[in-house]
């Protein structure tokens, strides 16, 4: 049976279009929704001397906004950082703090 | 090149086979159940080098099929009368997408009540949606459309997706002698699968995601320069197909003894042979009538209407269809192209399989025609030729009475 | 076994995304990309990932993406893998979708790809309602629970969806939760390397629509498990297993109370006080439980059916 006999690898040819063209397409990029730092109303402020190095907060931030170091010391990206509070949470040591923001994300 | 006996439905399996189609998905829906049934038998018997992915439901054939031509495999599907309905939807998402795709639809009327007969409520309700939309004649049309179509979708200058009509049973299940070229010739002719995008690790890109509102118009509007692009290309790839293989249409509109005509019948679909054949009678009656079939009902074939428009005496148009609550969809782009510059008449007929013969056309052409000699200007939008039994009775006494 | 020290130092999410804070969909994704990298091409249906994906011609999902009409995700998936086949490439394709693209509206694409057995990995991130337009009641949402339409507490039990898929004979179904990364990234990983469909359900605490402050994600997440609401478990080639996370909650008496999941969310304030309502979900609790002692004990051939009857 020549069901799932595949033989030949037919790959198409990706053609730029030749009329006035403007599909739907996106690319991977930061910002899609802008400096969402902007949205905070409290900041994470990490403890240097706390912290253990243990990465939990790296590893639950939802917003990819733990930058994490060489060393597996960490920084918050202030840019994106949301403020939801989850590395604070997280942290076994208690070297998060979460401190109210001035006004909304001031950086 | 052989000529083969076969259904309309197998003619389109078998262009569907030389077009090297890899991906295959659809739902059984009478009547286009034997494109499938072909097309699977032609995969499982190792003839067709594709995948057939038989899936639960329409809406899931058509996103099938659009996922995998999305990931850059040439993908066909089939469907008709309630399964298009069902994949409304996805019709739309895959204009939207600008993802060039082929699929074939045997128009066919919609429930309720059941029917599977000839209607084409179905097809022209996805006239909005971005496709570019035919309707073949004959079955060797459809086999032709079949194979031009990969081409017209996957132009540079269109990629957009395309639906090729073919009538439920008069077509999809009348056996007629169909040339079918060799793979060597359609090789020649139908280029490897070009797109504008793909979507996969290597691109990166993503499709669809939520834009400024001003983007999204800008989007639509490069559809519409799409489907304007369409037209030149639908010719000429009308031209070439001729050139390659010994048959061309006409591009958008097929005309019949439309040169020298005072009248015109505007027809799409397999009934164009009646309307053919009553020209014939009406000629010879002294009634100089030509037939403009309409092949692609989008693009609409503006300049052509328009240009029969300003030399003829009346339009007379044949719609298999309803826009409830206004008129016959044919008829109302007709109207707009024809701006009040002839007599029209809109005629609604055979729905739902009702047998429209040549004569019931020469009698409602002719009717309009005498009327415009005697009136000057008519314009009767809505003209129902009802069926035989029904005709000419009040309607009040026709509808069974349950109350 | 996953150590997070040895994930590479690397982009996983996509930050100024448009996702709420504390949002449990942004973790998942960004697990996802810690287990299979860059060879990954995801199907989204509408839901809250569409919009996470913020404006165009940006995307806040650090994959490539084929959104897709809601009730269309497995189908689409189907059909992109199979051109990947078709032409030689081994990508591996992920449909994401909610609990109302997956259990709901999208049910039947996905129990006609679990059917023909797609070579796809079908993630349902499940945050209990369908929080995208605004918390409204779906299948998944559990007995009890205060929605936009359920405004006296949902009347129904959530929908038992990793059973339901269990007795589609695929060769993997799995359930996983935010609050265990470790153990969802391990499934992952096992799931990409199974030929066939796999399934993994993916508990994911929302703190909007369930009513909880956005940094106790993790904490809801884990108590779900804790109480032994949602238990963690595989079921690979006929073969049943509790994940180690969950195994000790197997004893009744090792589970944290579902009074102590159930008062920090807002969504269930209106039955604190009302003993018989909490006593239908602890019964809940016991019927999953019951389905899974069951399964346990009768699986373990080895063999999906599927396999036996190809022998």
């Amino acid at each position: 049976m020549g069901e799932n006999k595949i033989t030949s690898s037919q790959t198409c040819v990706i053609e730029p279009p030749k009329t006035f063209f403007w599909a739907p397409l996106s690319k991977p990029a930061p910002a899609a929704s802008g400096k969402t730092g902007t949205w905070r109303t409290e900041r994470p402020v990490i403890i240097q001397e706390k912290c253990v190095k243990c990465l939990l907060c790296w590893l639950y931030c939802p917003e990819d906004a733990i930058i994490r170091k060489e060393d597996n010391s960490v920084e918050v990206d202030y840019e994106y950082c949301k403020g939801c509070g989850i590395c604070a949470a997280v942290c076994p040591v208690d070297a998060i703090k979460m401190v109210p923001e001035e006004w909304g994300g001031k950086q | 090149m052989t000529i083969l006996t076969l259904t309309g439905n197998y003619a389109v399996a078998y262009a569907v086979k030389l077009a090297r189609v890899k991906v295959v998905s659809a739902y059984p829906i009478t009547p286009q159940t034997t494109i499938v049934e072909k097309l699977a038998e032609m995969i499982e018997r190792g003839e067709m080098d594709a995948k057939m992915i038989r899936v639960e439901s329409e809406h899931s054939a058509l996103a099938t099929v659009y996922g995998a031509a999305s990931a850059g495999a040439r993908a066909f599907t089939a469907t008709a009368s309630h399964g298009l309905l069902y994949m409304h939807e996805m019709v739309w998402w895959v204009a939207g997408a600008r993802m060039p795709l082929v699929m074939a639809v045997v128009s066919r009327a919609i429930g309720p009540p059941w029917n599977i007969h000839v209607d084409h409520q179905d097809i022209f309700d996805q006239r909005d949606s971005g496709w570019i939309i035919s309707m073949a004649q004959e079955n060797q049309e459809a086999f032709d459309l079949t194979l031009q179509a990969f081409r017209i979708s996957e132009d540079p200058r269109v990629y957009l997706p395309m639906m090729v009509g073919l009538e439920a049973f008069i077509l999809s299940h009348t056996v007629a002698p169909v040339d079918v070229p060799d793979q060597k010739e359609v090789d020649e002719w139908l280029p490897p699968r070009r797109q504008p995008y793909v979507i996969s690790p290597e691109t990166n890109f993503v499709m669809g995601n939520i834009v400024p509102d001003e983007d999204y118009m800008m989007m639509r509007l490069s559809i519409q320069k799409a489907m304007e692009a369409a037209k030149e290309v639908i010719k000429e790839v009308d031209r070439s197909y001729g050139k390659k293989f010994g048959r061309e249409y006409g591009g958008l509109v097929e005309c019949k003894k439309c040169e020298d005509a005072d009248y015109i019948i505007i027809i799409a679909g397999s009934w164009s042979g009646e309307a053919k054949m009553a020209i014939e009678d009406l000629r010879e009656e002294g009634y100089r009538v030509g037939v403009a079939r309409i092949r692609f009902i989008r693009p609409w074939p503006e300049e052509e209407i328009s240009e029969l428009a300003s030399k003829v005496k009346g339009i007379i148009v044949f719609d298999r269809a309803v826009s409830f609550g206004s008129k016959g969809p044919l008829f109302l782009d007709v109207a707009t192209t024809v701006n009040g510059r002839t007599s029209l008449r809109g005629v609604i007929a055979g729905l739902g399989g009702t047998e429209v013969r040549k004569e019931h056309i020469i009698e409602v052409t002719k009717e309009f025609i005498n009327k415009v000699e005697e009136e000057g200007r008519v314009f009767e939008p809505e003209y129902w030729l009802l069926p035989d039994p029904y005709r000419g009775k009040p309607l009040e006494e026709v509808a069974p009475r349950w109350w | 076994m996953v150590i997070i020290h040895k994930l590479p130092n690397r982009r996983y999410g996509m930050p100024g995304n448009a996702s709420c804070p504390g949002c449990p969909e942004s973790m998942g994704l960004r697990y996802l990309k810690m287990a299979l990298g860059d060879k990954a091409v995801l199907v989204i249906p509408a839901g809250c990932s569409s919009v996470i994906q913020g404006i165009g011609p940006k995307s806040g999902i650090n994959f490539p993406i084929l959104n897709i009409a809601f009730a269309a995700a497995g189908a689409a998936a189907s059909g992109m893998k199979a051109a990947f086949e078709v032409q030689g490439k081994d990508y591996i394709v992920v449909v994401w979708a909610g609990d109302g693209g997956t259990a709901d509206i999208g049910f039947q694409a996905l129990s006609g790809a679990a059917e023909r057995n797609e070579d796809i990995i079908y993630i349902c991130v499940d945050n209990e309602a369908y929080m995208n337009t605004g918390i409204q009641r779906s299948g998944l949402t559990p007995y009890g629970a205060w929605t936009t339409t359920t405004w006296t507490g949902k009347k129904e039990h959530k929908k038992n969806m990793p059973f339901i898929l269990i007795a589609h004979d695929v060769p993997y179904v799995a359930t996983a939760s935010v609050g265990y990364p470790h153990d969802f990234i391990e499934k992952l990983r096992k799931a990409a390397k199974i030929k066939g469909f796999k399934y993994i359900h993916l508990h994911a605490p929302d703190p909007v629509g369930w009513r909880f402050d956005s940094s106790l994600t993790v904490k809801v997440a884990q108590l779900a498990v804790q109480t032994g609401m949602w238990p963690l478990f595989e079921y690979e080639r006929g073969s049943f297993k509790l994940s180690p996370f969950s195994k000790k909650y197997k004893d009744p008496s090792k589970r944290v109370p579902v009074i102590e999941y159930l008062k920090i969310q807002g969504r269930f304030k209106h039955l604190l006080n009302k003993p018989e309502e909490i006593k239908k979900i602890e019964e809940y609790i016991e019927r999953t439980w019951w389905w899974i002692d069951l399964l346990e004990r009768s699986t373990n051939p080895a063999k999906t059916a599927r396999e036996l009857l190809n022998k």
